[in-house]
């Protein structure tokens, strides 16, 4: 399946790029996690603490154990601080 | 109801007029206005604004029907700017307006409330000596909480 995969803020800052298309076999987003962090280490780095790192699936909100199965887009990204 | 995501400064008295004008039903108007405050006496000199276009607004959509749906309002405008902004510069606004205070007031907060919370900003800090991303606080998600407890 390919996706286009976003980082916004801290977590783009670490991995490098804003918005990157990912050939995966994940069925949710937490495998998509650990597939991209086996992959190299600057992902390891930036989902180290996942508890810190929210998730979009086409630009919804959703729990890190949420399939990605149809999805074109997911978005990781730290808590929000606007207002 | 409108919304905006910008990089432009606002002006809150034309919204206000835009936002009352020509409803007569309206007796209340609220506003709430960010501003970047240097909370290190003198060190930031800007506030970099980043979002993800297509879900802010998506997000900030859904907010403001929710308040709509729990209170009387006759209008709302929300304005958030992003980029790079300094000092005492506007960030965002929030207007509400109802025939009565209390629906205006509260619908204000809450949508204040959701917004530090669901809507995709960041903030990041730059200081004369370096950069910072601001951190989430737990009072926010607490402050969003009790709408629904």
């Amino acid at each position: 399946m390919q996706l286009d995969v976003l980082y916004f803020a801290w977590v783009r800052e670490r991995i490098g790029v804003a918005k990157e298309q990912v050939s995966t076999t994940a069925v949710s987003v937490a495998d998509l996690v650990k597939e991209l962090s086996a992959r190299e280490e600057r992902y390891a780095v930036a989902f180290q603490d996942m508890s810190v790192v929210r998730v979009a699936v086409d630009q919804i909100l959703v729990p890190l154990d949420a399939p990605i199965g149809g999805a074109k887009e997911v978005a990781f990204f730290p808590p929000m601080t606007g207002g | 109801m409108t919304i905006s995501v910008q990089q432009d400064d606002f002006d809150l008295g034309f919204e206000v007029t835009t936002l009352t004008k020509n409803n007569i039903d309206i007796g209340a108007v609220v506003t709430f206005v960010g501003l970047v405050r240097d909370k290190t006496g003198g060190t930031l000199i800007s506030m970099e604004l980043e979002h993800y276009p297509g879900m802010t607004e998506q997000a900030l959509a859904e907010i403001e029907q929710a308040a709509t749906k729990r209170w009387s309002l006759n209008a709302s405008r929300v304005i958030h700017r992003y980029g790079n902004l300094k000092t005492g510069e506007q960030i965002m606004m929030v207007a509400t307006a109802s025939p009565h205070r209390k629906d205006a007031f509260e619908a204000a907060e809450y949508l204040m409330d959701y917004l530090k919370t669901d809507a995709p900003f960041w903030k990041k800090e730059h200081f004369k000596d370096g950069a910072d991303w601001v951190d989430s606080k737990a009072i926010d998600d607490a402050a969003k909480d009790r709408w629904t407890s």
